[in-house]
């Protein structure tokens, strides 16, 4: 690793002023941020670590209805802490890495993040939720733009996530067997006016909404209204471990398996 | 460079690190405490796992400020007050849960969180849990199995030797 | 009842102890006072010219001590290789230069090019990134089979051509084997992948090199299977220091699995550099500089066909493979598809005619060496794919296809030059047919597909070959090495007993494994009886571990020492009793007289070997200190059957291990325990081999399973509980244990069952599929059933 300092603020307001000077990064649980460091793929000259700061830890129900969970909380929080409100997002997110792993990263830090293979980008945008930021709200639509990139500006930083509770919701995803990554995987959210779907691992351009899918299950939300439909191949992630036409078959198996696994 | 301090094995202890100082190395170099390994550098082998704050964290995936103030537990501090194994060392060996060796203080301080969580998990639990700690001597036959039993649970029965 | 100790008892490992506080030893825990790091620069393209290297920037950053390129080792040796092969026209292989650091040219990712040595790793690393590197890229080469063609980039300019031998293999059966498959009934036809494997033991290596000037002596502290190996090619070969000026540790070692075998250019540089800048050097690998500096293993692209007449007895195997070494031959490299492979060709069976030949090739890749089995599991895993093929297309049972085919009778001597001493296929086959519950795979299959899966059953045999030997012949082969072992037996004054050996222990439980021998010929507790290696200035001159040889040959030099030294203690006894030693009898610690109910106890025949007051001065020295050098007479031939049941979900092709059963023949088990152990391991290596892992390159020579991230490891939740059994023993023949090895049986008897119960699955299902090249990923799988 290249040499920085780590700034460890208790609030919001002192991360976002740390966050101002020049090549500063913020560290959420650090999972992949810390191994690209070591790579030296990035140079921050300061890391401005967010796990001290109380008022983004926790899970809390909002007056809405929106399951409402700190940028800074983990992912075996809220495994623990979201499963009585959202079973669906609870089982997502007791899922990613690894115990170890889970212990220490973050929701903010993988939304922020947007791996094209990451799980909680398919929750975030199958949910419609909203990216709370210290400066702003962005809607999930707006959020996620591409690989590893997001609306988020400089120093901008991921202080909430809201998700409204759907009715019934699943994520299925099929590993990457090395990376245990999802290969592909697809988050299937039902609410009340209508059905979105959301798919990670599988495209080039990142987490993606797939439309027919949405309109066949929110016309029938059953596994047969997807007979027939496909996912073109074309832009789909081709590597080692799948080609792009692999990939978008399990697409549609995966949402399958979702819409039995909700309904 | 800032200065931390931390509880490690219920000693106080205390030092002068860089900010990429990694939990890993501050206990390794700095105080000595060797039997935590670093078996890659993806935070996917889980040589490194100790407990901070009573959680299992890979300390080659933590900058060793960051645990500052905090309770941190190796696999030096597993055996009982007397020096005798604990429950889930003597598994191991009872088991012969372990070849090299190299993985097995991760795999120790992972079995200790699971069965902290979950006191009498399934073999599938069990697996599913050492989703990120690679053993590649035992096969995790006879990790799986120490594991359980030392759950309580009769292994004899599970599986064969 | 069991026994509670000596041989075939399974007391508990005492290694663990100091395991399992935290206690272990490794070299990366070792830290000498004054020690620099050093930091390779590693090339990052396949193959270029080194036009120049400008250090002259780097040099003046803070912290560097001194940087070293190519130029620095002109004057030492290459990395040797140990063993010559001679090609089927009579020529020997073509042997390149393989510096210690890369000059004038690069020829793989991860070669290494300058070695900054810094005051810490971070301010070496630093200016590595300062070193500038004028290069011209070359192409590379990749494949194989292009590899071979003429007019082919040569990735040795001074070579000939890209190919280091053409091995036939018995070349005098060439035209007999063409033959009898032109005058087949039937011949079935397989080409398959043996796919490229990073052995990954979970301790990355790691090398500290120190120097004295106060003595002139030299020491290496390194990960390595076998320290008195790494003296010998580092010393003589390499760096010229005599080896009583030379000293090689490897203290604990994380895991071997073939590639710590073998002498690497970090382990040269680290002892160089420690005099040449007068500090202790060290090197900790980090898990991505593994991947492109270990040696990978197999990678092996073959053709094989299976003769067979009218009523399917094998006629004759012909098998053409091109074996990739990589860019430059590491230690034993040349040695593992030859006659690791070759003369394992014959399998389980009385095929009359085996033709063997093999093109090992020179590309721009990591060096591939052996890895767990080498050669033994490409031989085992071409033969039992192709009668699994075979028995499909004869519609016969492929377990009866094996039996009606098995070698029976013993000695056998095959037509691939080895004579199995002793063995019975029948047994093992049986009792994997038991505990396997062959018998009930309808009944499972029935219910897999009720919940929409397909299910396979997947049986093979394998023979394999340890403890390779005799050094004379082995010499006549090519080995530029012996393949004994040795082992001093030092007792104590008060009767404890330090044993040296040359075999290394990372993970086999010799500490605990080789005490049982010793107590069951003495008869005194195992705690008295200490087993010391891994130190070149401690042990006598052995050849260490690999291809599952401790047991079967340090463990016998060890009985020899051991008889040798009870030989004197009962002349002692004797003496002490006043009797002929002839009449003497060791029994549970006591020396008594045959007849009689006059004894004397261990302590006091060592006591008075080491205080010989009373004592036959004039017929045999003091002291009881043995040392015994063992050259087998032959190879050991382990042989078993394996099983395994998959279950494929045909909508996504992903496979999952549900029952995997082995019945090995390891004759003699001293250790139950950790011999069932070691197959757990081996089954779990196999079958990563054949689902999970796969070392890839791209047309580029980039490497694309460059980590964790990429090269799938097998985890807990991709393996089973497995079914071992070695309760079938014919003891070996020509050993005085009895014993035949286990270490690698799992790795190489594993993986052809996989593929075999994957077939047999979506055959199952109605899928037309009679191969798919190793590791069945998911989406590997899906793609051969949606093509078939």
């Amino acid at each position: 690793m290249y040499a920085f300092d780590i700034e460890r603020p208790s609030t919001i307001a002192d991360a976002v002023a740390a966050l101002q000077g020049e090549d500063a990064q913020a560290l959420g649980g650090g999972q992949t941020l810390i191994p690209t460091l070591k790579q030296r793929l990035a140079a921050p000259s300061k890391l401005v670590s967010l796990s001290g700061i109380g008022e983004m830890q926790g899970v809390c129900v909002g007056d809405d209805g929106a399951v409402c969970i700190g940028g800074a909380t983990t992912h075996a929080t809220v495994s623990r802490e979201a499963a009585a409100h959202y079973p669906g997002l609870a089982a997502l997110a007791s899922h990613i890495g690894d115990p170890a792993v889970r212990n220490r990263g973050t929701i903010g830090g993988s939304l922020a993040n947007n791996d094209p293979a990451a799980c909680y980008p398919a929750a975030a945008l199958a949910s419609g939720a909203t990216i709370v930021t210290n400066n702003r709200e962005i809607a999930a639509d707006d959020y996620f733009q591409g690989m590893f990139s997001t609306a988020l500006d400089e120093g901008e930083v991921i202080t909430e996530v809201r998700f409204p509770v759907p009715q019934a919701a699943n994520y299925q995803k099929f590993l990457q067997p090395a990376s245990r990554f999802a290969l592909v995987g697809v988050f299937v959210a039902k609410y009340a006016d209508g059905v979105r779907v959301a798919v990670t691992g599988a495209s080039e351009n990142g987490v993606f909404r797939w439309a027919e899918a949405e309109a066949a299950l929110s016309a029938n939300f059953a596994a047969s209204a997807l007979d027939g439909l496909t996912v073109d191949a074309d832009g789909m992630i081709g590597d080692l471990h799948g080609s792009g036409t692999y990939r978008a078959h399990l697409v549609g198996v995966n949402t399958k398996r979702a819409v039995e696994a909700a309904s | 460079m800032a200065s931390v301090s931390m509880t490690v094995n219920g000693r106080e202890v205390s030092g002068d690190v860089e900010g990429r100082m990694l939990l890993s190395s501050f206990l390794r170099d700095d105080l000595r405490l060797t039997g935590t390994h670093v078996g890659c550098d993806t935070s996917q082998c889980g040589a490194c796992v100790v407990h901070v704050n009573g959680e299992a964290v890979k300390a080659c995936t933590m900058f060793a400020v960051e645990a500052d103030g905090a309770e941190v537990a190796t696999i030096e501090g597993e055996a009982n007050a007397d020096g005798s194994l604990s429950v889930i060392q003597q598994a191991f060996q009872d088991h012969h849960g372990l070849q090299c060796g190299f993985c097995t203080s991760g795999m120790v301080m992972s079995a200790a969180a699971l069965l902290k969580e979950n006191p009498k998990p399934s073999e599938t639990e069990v697996r599913e849990y050492l989703e990120g700690n690679i053993c590649r001597c035992t096969g995790y036959h006879n990790i799986v199995k120490a594991i359980m039993a030392a759950s309580g649970q009769d292994v004899a029965a599970i599986a064969a030797e | 009842m069991p026994k509670d100790s000596g041989i075939g008892a399974s007391p508990k490992r005492r290694e663990d102890l100091r395991f399992l506080t935290g206690a272990g030893k490794y070299t990366d825990d070792i830290n000498i006072h004054g020690q620099t790091y050093v930091h390779f620069l590693r090339a990052d393209v396949a193959h270029a010219t080194i036009n120049s290297i400008d250090t002259s920037a780097a040099a003046t950053m803070p912290g560097v001590v001194h940087i070293f390129t190519g130029a620095d080792f002109e004057a030492v040796g290459g990395i040797p290789c140990g063993w010559q092969i001679t090609d089927r026209f009579g020529e020997p292989m073509q042997e390149p230069r393989h510096p210690v650091i890369a000059h004038g040219t690069i020829r793989h990712v991860g070669e290494i090019v300058a070695a900054v040595v810094g005051e810490s790793l971070e301010q070496a690393r630093d200016a590595a990134e300062a070193i500038v590197l004028d290069l011209t890229e070359k192409p590379a080469v990749v494949d194989m089979k292009a590899a071979a063609a003429d007019g082919s980039t040569k990735v040795h300019d001074d070579l000939t051509s890209n190919i280091c031998y053409d091995w036939g293999f018995v070349e005098e059966n060439r035209d007999a084997v063409d033959q009898a498959i032109k005058d087949a009934a039937h011949v079935t036809t397989l080409e398959l992948v043996n796919n490229r494997l990073v052995a990954n033991p979970m301790e990355p290596r790691v090398a500290v090199g120190e120097y004295s000037r106060s003595d002139d002596m030299h020491t290496l502290h390194t990960t390595s299977q076998n320290p008195h190996v790494i003296r010998l090619l580092m010393g003589a070969f390499v760096l010229g220091i005599p080896e009583h000026k030379l000293r090689v540790v490897a203290p604990d070692v994380g895991g071997g699995f073939g590639t710590k075998i073998f002498h690497y250019a970090e382990e040269a540089f680290c002892t160089f550099a420690a005099k040449a800048v007068n500090r202790p050097v060290k090197w900790t690998s980090t898990r991505s500089e593994a991947f492109m500096s270990d040696a990978h293993g197999r990678d092996h692209v073959t053709k094989i066909e299976l003769a067979m007449d009218a009523d399917n007895n094998f006629t004759a195997v012909r098998t053409e493979t091109y074996a990739n070494m990589g860019a430059y031959l590491s230690t034993f490299a040349s040695s593992v598809p030859t006659w690791l492979h070759g003369t394992l060709m014959a399998g389980n069976y009385k095929t009359p005619l085996i033709y063997v030949n093999v093109k090992a090739m020179f590309t721009n890749t990591v060096p591939v060496d052996a890895y767990r089995g080498a050669g033994r599991p490409e031989a085992t895993f071409q033969l039992e794919r192709v009668i699994d093929k075979a028995a499909r297309e004869r519609g016969v049972d492929p377990i009866a296809l094996r039996r009606q085919n098995f070698v029976t009778e013993f000695p056998y001597a095959t037509p691939v030059a080895v004579e199995y001493d002793t063995g019975d296929y029948e047994a093992t086959m049986a009792k994997l047919e038991e505990i396997a519950d062959i018998g009930g795979f309808a009944t499972r299959r029935a219910e897999s597909e009720a919940k929409g899966k397909l299910r396979g059953l997947g049986v093979n045999c394998y023979i394999e070959a340890c403890g390779i030997a005799p050094s004379n012949l082995v010499g006549q082969l090519g080995a530029r090495a012996g393949l004994y072992d040795a082992a001093t037996v030092r007792v104590n004054a008060t009767g404890s007993i330090s044993v040296m050996v040359g075999a290394h222990s990372h993970g086999q439980g010799h500490e605990t494994s080789f005490p049982q021998v010793i107590s069951e010929m003495i008869g005194i507790p195992e705690d008295q009886i200490d087993i010391v290696h891994g130190d070149t200035s401690k042990i006598p001159f052995g050849m260490g571990t690999y291809g599952s040889r401790s047991l079967a040959v340090c463990g016998s030099a060890m009985v020899r020492a051991a008889e040798k030294v009870i030989n004197k203690a009962k002349k002692i006894a004797a003496h002490l009793l006043e009797a002929s030693d002839a009449d003497i009898e060791l029994k549970d610690g006591q020396f008594s007289v045959a007849g009689t109910d006059k004894s004397v106890a261990w302590g006091d025949v060592t006591l008075a070997a080491y205080v010989p007051h009373n004592y036959p001065l004039e017929d045999i020295e003091p002291g009881l200190e043995e040392t015994a050098f063992y050259d087998p007479a032959n190879f050991t031939y382990p042989a078993g059957a394996y099983a395994c049941e998959v279950e494929v979900d045909p909508d996504t092709g992903k496979v999952t291990i549900e029952r995997f059963s082995a019945a090995d023949d390891f004759g003699n088990v001293i250790n139950p325990m950790i011999v069932s152990g070691q197959v757990h391991g081996g089954i779990a290596q196999g079958v990563g081999q054949a689902l999970l892992e796969n070392c890839a390159y791209d047309e580029d020579g980039q490497l694309i399973s460059a980590s964790y991230m990429d090269y799938a490891m097998p985890r807990a939740d991709d393996l089973p509980f497995y079914t071992v059994d070695h309760s079938c023993q014919t003891p070996c023949t020509h050993n005085p244990l009895g014993v035949k090895g286990c270490g690698e049986a799992g790795a190489i008897g594993s993986p052809p069952s996989v593929v075999n119960a994957v077939v047999d699955a979506l055959q199952s299902g109605g899928k037309n599929v009679t191969h798919i090249d190793m590791p069945l990923t998911p989406s590997r799988v899906w793609d051969a059933m949606n093509n078939a």
